[in-house]
């Protein structure tokens, strides 16, 4: 026996008891992880690679488009390395809920912009300038329908008709399947020439609706984005440019403050969780008063008692906190390739974190009745029935 | 025979409010190593504070408590602490075990604080039970047991660090007459072949006749009889 069975024994003598706190813990610790990997999912749209790129939006909000002419002067502009433009397409395929991200872009530069986050071979890419009816569509995306290079589908718009068919349906032949060249990229995306998309929508023809910049150095980010929003100033269409991290997020942001739901659910449920877990620790001390004064009578110093006691509510935190948040790597893993939203994980960090909340959570919890248990007065104690 | 423990002079008195209770005053006793003493006194008479003092769990108002040359009262808690660990094993009235732990591990419990390795411990969990004829119940919890039966894990737990003097609380008080004759036995078994000096706090008479020394507690003053 040592003092860590003695702790595990204590703590298992009221095995119901023990098992509830267990199971109140662990949920706690599972709402934290959960929402902690979705809070990195959304931290992390626009990835690393995207430190040197800047999206250009209308300046009324990014729904207004902008003269598709804005991209040659954009790309005259001092520390701008390329520069290439894009339209959203609102695209699905048979049916409205299968919606699928589907982006009208500049075939020549957009994908060597975005080579950082997506990989496509020579012969693909060529395939891809040379069929203007050609779409690249993402390894996840691929997967989930099925398809094949060479296939041909119909996509539909939600927002645009074809002017050809009068319908909202164009077809197309994949001629590419992108793969993932970074852990963030979202590989469940479609791809086409804007080309097809200018010469064929009923309105809106020779627009952006976004305008994608690589600078030659991050450093310049700031001073490419006043010089681009300058330029503009005062036009029909006046921009707005930001890094691509910041668009992305603030797009995010339209759901909602991420951060501070988290921080208002986790919150709560951590407030519920300290008052029961340190409300029934105290009454499980109390409830061994005798049993202590026992201990210390047969010479066990008050000092190792204290630490008994505190080890038995850090032990508690960490039983039911560490199975939670494996429990949550699993769940988020499963979720990021059922919905194909990269940065859905528990990184090191926010793991950190919650081993750092079980230990406050154990100390929190178990210091008042340690230190009632290092002060209990052995005579007092002995004459407790 | 050579003194083991002794008070001169010791006193103890209780603050309850704006009175000031006195238990004993200049108190003076002296126990032999190798004693069996058996302390009767009507309730309230102060023989478990005195015990209580004898074991340093409790400290005297005044007055000196010496035990084999080391004086208990100039001791610091820790001191105490290690002192008990080391030379006293503790019997109650109700048994005291600790309700998660099986009887081996109650036993186990004391040499917790030795620095034994788990083999030893575990020999010497095993020779203790033996001793009070316990060594199948070892995985049972207390739960599990007659009161004679823990109480005889109590026994074992007190005597398995091998402590010079045992102090017993009222040990037959919450069993009947034949078990508590087996407890008895014991006790002086333990005294006679182990040379263990104990002291028993008791109010039954029978009880006390195992006792090679019976001494009343009256009024703060003691009355010494010699045991039939």
């Amino acid at each position: 026996m040592t003092d860590f069975s003695l702790i595990l024994a204590n703590l298992f003598s009221r095995k119901l008891r023990a098992i509830l706190m267990l199971v109140a813990i662990f949920f706690a610790f599972l709402i934290f992880g959960v929402l902690a990997g979705v809070q990195n999912g959304f931290n992390n749209i626009g990835g690393a690679a995207g430190e040197n790129r800047l999206v250009t939006i209308n300046k009324i909000n990014f729904t207004q488009p902008m003269p598709i002419s804005y991209i040659e002067r954009i790309r005259a502009v001092e520390g701008v390395a390329r520069a290439s433009y894009a339209n959203w397409f609102g695209g699905y395929y048979q049916e409205g809920k299968n919606q699928i991200v589907t982006f009208a872009i500049d075939p020549e530069f957009y994908m060597d912009i975005y080579a950082t986050d997506y990989k496509l071979s020579a012969d693909q890419r060529a395939a891809f300038l040379a069929d203007r009816s050609g779409l690249l569509v993402g390894q996840k995306l691929a997967e989930r329908w099925g398809w094949k290079l060479g296939d041909r589908i119909p996509l539909s718009s939600n927002i645009y008709t074809n002017k050809n068919t009068g319908k909202q349906t164009w077809d197309f032949t994949i001629v590419g399947i992108l793969e993932p060249a970074q852990e963030n990229a979202d590989t469940s995306v479609a791809f086409f020439h804007h080309a097809y998309f200018n010469e064929s929508v009923t309105f809106g023809q020779d627009t952006a609706g976004w305008i994608v910049i690589e600078t030659t150095d991050k450093a310049l980010n700031t001073d490419v984005s006043k010089r681009v929003d300058a330029m503009f100033a005062n036009s029909p269409a006046e921009t707005a440019t930001d890094t691509e991290k910041a668009f992305n997020q603030a797009f995010v942001g339209q759901l909602g403050n991420i951060t501070l739901i988290v921080t208002l659910v986790v919150g709560a449920a951590f407030a519920t969780i300290l008052m029961i877990v340190g409300n029934t620790m105290v009454m499980a001390v109390r409830e061994r008063t005798k049993e202590i004064g026992v201990m210390k009578t047969l010479g066990f110093p008050s000092g190792r008692i204290f630490k008994m006691v505190l080890g038995e509510s850090l032990l508690l935190a960490m039983l039911g906190g560490l199975p939670a948040l494996g429990v949550a790597a699993v769940l988020l893993t499963m979720m990021r390739k059922a919905v194909g939203f990269p940065g859905l994980a528990l990184t090191l960090d926010f793991t950190a974190l919650g081993i750092a909340i079980m230990l406050a959570l154990g100390l929190l919890t178990g210091i008042v009745p340690a230190w009632n248990a290092l002060r209990l007065n052995i005579v007092t104690a002995l004459g407790r029935q | 025979m050579t003194a083991l423990i002794s008070i001169q002079g010791g006193a103890k008195r209780f603050v309850k409010g704006r009175e000031t209770i006195t238990i004993f005053d200049h108190l003076d006793m002296t126990i032999e190593a190798g004693d069996f003493i058996a302390i009767m006194g009507p309730s309230g008479s102060g023989k478990t504070t005195l015990l209580n003092l004898l074991g340093g769990i409790d400290r005297a108002t005044s007055g000196s408590i010496t035990f084999a040359g080391q004086r208990l009262d100039q001791m610091s808690e820790g001191q105490l602490s290690n002192w008990r660990a080391a030379n006293v094993g503790f019997i109650f009235q109700f048994y005291n075990l600790m309700p998660a732990l099986n009887a081996a591990r109650n036993v186990e419990l004391p040499l917790l604080l030795t620095s034994l390795g788990s083999g030893e411990r575990r020999s010497r969990v095993e020779t203790a039970l033996k001793i009070v004829g316990l060594a199948e119940r070892a995985k049972h919890y207390p739960r599990e047991m007659s009161g004679g039966q823990q109480q005889r894990v109590a026994i074992a737990r007190a005597i398995v660090a091998d402590p010079k003097m045992l102090l017993c609380d009222e040990p037959t008080g919450d069993l009947d007459r034949k078990t508590a004759d087996e407890i008895l036995s014991m006790l002086q078994l333990l005294n006679k072949e182990m040379g263990k000096t104990i002291i028993m706090v008791t109010h039954d008479p029978e009880a006390a006749r195992y006792a090679s020394r019976v001494l009343h507690l009256d009024k703060g003053r003691f009355v010494e009889q010699v045991a039939a």
